[in-house]
């Protein structure tokens, strides 16, 4: 679900931002019947007449026919037909999201394999205070739930002010804050990554390829990130900068707070989507009522999304072909009837010929994608990072904590086809991933040891 | 467009594993350290408990399939599933066999990188290269044994489940008679390639689908 993560970059800066994400918007079911349709046909000009919310039977969509168009037939007994489709679309929607979730947990577990930097330990964040290099169990227990505590406060403090900010309109200040983080990721933290990256490896490099090559990632990123770009570009910018996150994360924070935080940060996800006056559905709603995308930087969206900024009063300075993108967000984000949809299209449909194709097949694209926020991505990246780092040299642990998340991502989505609202994407993954580190670590990986030493098969 | 497929099967035999872990577990714990050869017994009560609980587990994900088959068959059109029973046994099977062979391999692969001589204690320097292919034997008969299971249980033909299982218990009691690779790698493979040439002819095919197959013909 949407959690809002701060960004904890190093020591000495005072404001983070967290970003965390949102697992999705709800779109009305006739986006869901219209994304479906336009998925299967697969023909840039045909798609705009199905948009209209038009009921399917399972067998056109494989044809590709589409006699019945424009009339949305909901209130028929074709409910089953929804739900066949919600199914089908959950399942879609599942791999859509699990590649870019193992992307990102693939570049971290490699990078902690390798590069010994990550887990040396050199020191902690200021929101972790308390060490952990004490003689007694009892002063190290006590110790890592004062720095959950302190961390998680420092969370919500965060988060409420980005959505007292967001209430208040205060566009700028917020943009210019997601703009500052992400220009610390992009330059300083890939800066000091790519440098340990060649010192693990002994390749001499000298400043100005370092620059130049610095200088275009960080650059590029920033483009595709708060502007426009490709959207396979800006999933691969939104992964690596989680990953960097992460790494940040695993580095950092000492070894019992992690797994302390990790617990006690789905649990805060989960009060926070879900209570009525939490901060994070308090902002969901508020950007539900203006009809505003919430913060495209901080959302990894499995389809084509808004690359612009959010402020509505940028509308009139945009092309023709924004606007057209912007009417079919508004128009998915809606919880409206289908004629919303409808009229959406109908005041869109002037401006279609005059678009290039690509427009067209981007359009298409964002009404089939589901939304996973970054701070999910990060924090699944934390705990598969901390179980390679620090699971005894054992593969199986990572494994089995992979799965587990993946499992987890599986059964948030089943509920969000089911619910049709703003879920919290983190806590049934990392209880699962818990409770699989933990129990593959100490009970299973002495049993698979032993069998592996008299190469005994099971 | 079928629900993904690896990570819940996979989750399965994890969860299978888990337990199975579990149980070896405590018995050790209770019982007496120093005693090599109760240790040893209580391995191969281990994995064969292990055996049986995936086993379990596979019945308990076909019981799972067979129920949200039904249901998406109901909401469709025209009363049938998308998917068919044989594709998703395939699937099971191969993810039950996926993550079972990962899990086995992945540290004996991350040590083969490192600096090393095997077998310097007098063990066989064969061990990777017959780690490889038990792996490989292992993952396919996961494969094989799944379209078995799915059809044999979709038959209600449980003389058929019983003789999978028993070919898994085989399997993994001829594993106890390494570093005597004659006579664990080689029955091992032969039951590889009769369980499929089994779950071909129960998947359909025969020896003139091959030929077809082979001739390309239409």
């Amino acid at each position: 679900m949407i959690t809002f993560m701060n960004n904890s970059d190093s020591e000495e800066e005072p404001c983070n931002e967290r970003t965390s994400l949102m697992s999705a918007e709800s779109p009305p079911v006739p986006s869901y019947q219209d994304g479906l349709q336009a998925s299967e046909a697969g023909e840039p000009q045909a798609h705009r007449k199905r948009r209209t919310g038009s009921s399917r039977s399972p067998n056109n969509i494989a044809d590709g026919d589409m006699s019945d168009s424009r009339v949305p037939v909901r209130e028929s007994a074709l409910e089953n037909e929804e739900e066949e489709l919600t199914l089908k679309y959950g399942a879609k929607h599942v791999i859509m999201l699990f590649v870019p979730v193992t992307l990102c947990m693939i570049v971290v577990v490699a990078t902690i394999k390798s590069v010994r930097f990550y887990t040396e330990k050199n020191g902690q964040l200021i929101y972790t205070p308390f060490s952990e290099d004490t003689p007694s169990v009892g002063q190290r227990l006590l110790n890592s739930v004062l720095n959950t505590i302190i961390m998680i406060s420092v969370i919500v403090v965060m988060t409420v002010f980005l959505v007292l900010l967001y209430k208040y309109r205060c566009y700028k200040f917020i943009h210019g804050w997601l703009i500052l983080s992400s220009l610390m990721l992009l330059f300083l933290f890939t800066y000091i990554y790519l440098g340990e990256v060649l010192k693990t490896y002994n390749v001499a490099m000298d400043y100005p390829t370092l620059f130049l090559i610095i200088w275009n990632f960080g650059a590029v990123g920033m483009i595709c990130i708060h502007w426009k770009g490709p959207l396979q570009l800006q999933q691969a910018y939104l992964i690596m900068i989680s990953a960097l996150m992460a790494l940040v994360f695993i580095k950092y924070l000492p070894e019992w707070s992690a797994w302390v935080i990790l617990g006690a940060i789905s649990i805060y996800d989960l009060m926070a989507v879900l209570c009525p006056k939490g901060p994070l559905r308090m902002l969901v709603e508020t950007a539900q009522e203006r009809n505003e995308p919430i913060f495209p930087a901080l959302i990894y969206s499995s389809a084509m999304i808004w690359t612009v900024g959010m402020a509505k009063p940028d509308t009139a300075a945009r092309g023709p072909s924004q606007q057209m993108r912007d009417a079919a967000e508004d128009g998915r984000e809606n919880h409206g009837s289908p004629s919303h949809a409808e009229s959406q299209m109908s005041e869109t449909r002037s401006p279609i010929p005059t678009r290039p194709i690509t427009s067209f097949e981007e359009l298409e694209e964002e009404e089939r994608g589901v939304k996973l926020g970054l701070g999910d991505f990060i924090f699944y990246s934390v705990l598969v990072g901390k179980a390679a780092a620090t699971a005894s040299g054992d593969w199986n642990t990572t494994l089995a904590c992979f799965v587990a998340i993946l499992i987890g991502l599986c059964l948030t989505l089943l509920l969000l086809a089911v619910f049709k609202k703003a879920l919290p994407a983190l806590p049934i993954s990392i209880t699962f991933g818990l409770i699989f580190y933990f129990s593959t670590d100490n009970i299973v990986r002495p049993f698979m040891d032993t069998l592996a030493s008299h190469q005994l098969y099971i | 467009l079928r629900p993904a497929p690896l990570p819940r099967r996979a989750f399965f035999w994890l969860v299978s594993l888990l337990l199975a872990s579990l149980l070896w577990f405590v018995s050790v714990q209770l019982s007496d350290r120093e005693n090599a050869n109760l240790q040893y017994g209580l391995l191969v009560f281990g994995a064969a408990v292990s055996v049986l609980l995936q086993e379990a587990f596979r019945f308990a994900y076909f019981k799972l399939l067979k129920k949200a088959d039904e249901g998406l068959a109901t909401i469709s059109e025209d009363g049938r599933s998308p998917i068919s029973l044989r594709q998703m046994a395939y699937v099971s099977g191969l993810s039950f066999g996926i993550i079972s062979g990962v899990f086995s391999v992945i540290n004996i692969l991350a040590d083969s990188i490192g600096p090393g001589t095997v077998g310097i204690h007098g063990d066989s320097p064969y061990y990777f290269i017959t780690s490889a292919f038990l792996t490989t034997a292992l993952v396919l008969l996961h494969t094989f044994w799944g379209v078995i299971f799915f059809d044999a249980c979709e038959k209600r033909r449980y003389w058929c489940l019983g003789l999978v299982v028993a070919s898994h218990l085989l399997t993994s009691g001829l594993t106890f008679l390494n570093p005597w690779y004659e006579a664990s790698l080689l029955p091992i493979l032969l039951l590889t390639l009769c369980t499929g040439l089994w779950a071909f002819s129960t998947a359909g095919g025969s020896f003139r689908s091959v030929r077809k197959c082979l001739s390309c013909k239409r």
